[in-house]
């Protein structure tokens, strides 16, 4: 317990370098999705809408913060040889909270995800941050990298989402931009009007988004050098 | 290094708080979920008219759902042999309320043929009468279902709901999520010229006859037969009724 006081006369609430690189790097140079390849399945399965894909962010967001605030303020009482199940009980809790508030403010979006939310818990991101970051860091740390590495996360989920709804449906956010006019979503043999652009079926199903994540890693490296392995 | 009995004190402590936290705000807000898994039920009742009333049931505030159903819908529900059944007998099968919105058809689509009991509703206002009925059938990973709006004559289809728990984006979630395809079934009849019950058939490579067939989805044959294959048999377990309000 003497730790924990100690602890937490050394930790400041300031923002400074420090601070704003626990909230950057996640987006660029330690990425959890392009860099750590972590949270892969689910950036499978809920991205073949932009409105899922920000749900899912935000859900995330919130959990991965929450989680890691409240596993750092435990952290010198959390005894280690159960840590792994606190852990996870913690996350489940949020989880279920989050489940338990969409189920009542936005009933279109939990009937659309419902089995993914509950599928956060297993989301590698969450529990990784757990044990690499909040465990041996202060609350206010913990915070920020808990929101740095869901907006990393979110950031691309919804990039992916955006390329497969609008090759795979025409859509964003449900809204018509290419393709055929007609609702009928599958005639690809419609020419006329907007339908220059037949979609593509492919991008609906999950292979695509392995596909699109690949390309961004690609992407993602060719453009910061420092992330590629050389051996 | 903690002891075992600090181990056990700790996670006791936490499960108890845990536990109190979610089952309050389970308690607490089990009512909103009530409410909003009724509307939602009530939205894909309302969906199977929307075409003809012109309205969009997805976007109507739960009040104004509220308001459709006391003013224009009446409720029944049926055994299989067509007679009515009492909000008691309703009951007494299992579900609470008594009013064919309770009864779940998913639930009943486990029970033998000759046992199960059938929800219908009844819209009713100055202009237009329609029948909705309700069938269920498999998809191809799991469960479908859907609500089927007749016209008056209780042979022509009026439009038509579906929904299902796990068919794939896309493929065979087109048959919830594609509006043009769902609206080929309106003005489809389930009685042929001669007398003759025909059902409704989901055809590969397209419809050959206009008046009960329609076209299938790329991708997604073994849902679309499905679907056709809930309306034929779904639809069949009213007929006792319809012919029997007709004479």
């Amino acid at each position: 317990m003497a730790e924990a006081k100690v602890a937490a006369k050394q930790s400041t609430i300031g923002f400074g370098k420090a601070e704003k690189k626990l909230l950057t790097d996640p987006l660029d140079s330690n990425n959890p999705v392009t860099v750590q390849v972590l949270g892969i399945c689910s950036a499978l399965a809920v991205t073949t809408g932009m409105k899922n894909a920000l749900v899912m962010a935000i859900a995330v967001v919130f959990v991965t913060m929450f989680a890691n605030v409240i596993t750092s303020a435990l952290r010198n009482s959390i005894p280690k040889a159960v840590r792994m199940i606190v852990q996870l009980i913690i996350i489940a809790t949020l989880v279920t909270i989050v489940e338990l508030t969409l189920k009542a403010v936005a009933f279109d979006s939990y009937k659309q995800l419902s089995v993914f939310i509950g599928l956060i818990i297993t989301n590698c991101i969450v529990m990784g941050r757990l044990e690499a970051f909040a465990m041996a860091n202060d609350p206010y740390k913990s915070m920020l990298d808990g929101i740095g590495n869901g907006i990393g996360y979110g950031i691309i989920l919804l990039m992916v989402a955006f390329v497969r709804e609008l090759f795979g449906k025409g859509e964003l956010f449900g809204t018509k931009i290419i393709g055929n006019t007609s609702e009928f979503l599958i005639d690809t043999t419609t020419t006329w009007g907007l339908g220059w652009y037949a979609n593509n079926n492919l991008m609906v199903l999950f292979p695509s988004a392995m596909f699109v994540i690949g390309a961004i890693i690609w992407a993602h490296r060719a453009w910061n050098p420092s992330l590629v392995d050389v051996s | 290094m903690h002891s075992t009995s600090q181990i056990f004190r700790f996670v006791f402590i936490m499960t108890a708080l845990v536990a109190l936290v979610l089952s309050l705000m389970y308690t607490g807000l089990k009512g909103v979920h009530d409410n909003n898994e009724a509307v939602y039920a009530k939205k894909a009742i309302l969906a199977a008219v929307q075409n003809k009333l012109g309205i969009e049931a997805s976007t109507l505030k739960d009040a104004e759902v509220q308001e459709i159903f006391d003013s224009s819908i009446k409720q029944e529900v049926y055994d299989m042999k067509g007679n009515l059944l009492t909000p008691e007998q309703v009951e007494s099968a299992g579900y609470k309320g008594g009013l064919a919105e309770n009864v779940d058809i998913n639930k009943e689509a486990k029970k033998p043929e000759s046992e199960r009991i059938l929800p219908m509703y009844r819209y009713k206002d100055d202009k237009n009468e329609f029948t909705i009925l309700s069938v269920q059938g498999k998809g191809l990973w799991d469960v479908i279902w859907g609500n089927i709006a007749f016209e008056k004559d209780g042979r022509t289809i009026a439009g038509v709901d579906f929904d299902h728990k796990a068919e794939t984006p896309g493929l065979g979630a087109e048959i919830k999520d594609n509006a043009a395809w769902k609206r080929q079934f309106i003005g489809k009849t389930i009685i042929g010229p001669d007398g003759n019950y025909t059902g409704i058939a989901v055809m590969k490579g397209g419809a050959r006859d206009p008046n009960w067939q329609v076209d299938g989805i790329s991708g997604a044959t073994i849902t679309a037969d499905g679907v056709g294959e809930m309306m034929s048999r779904g639809l069949k377990y009213y007929q006792p009724i319809m012919k029997m309000a007709k004479s």
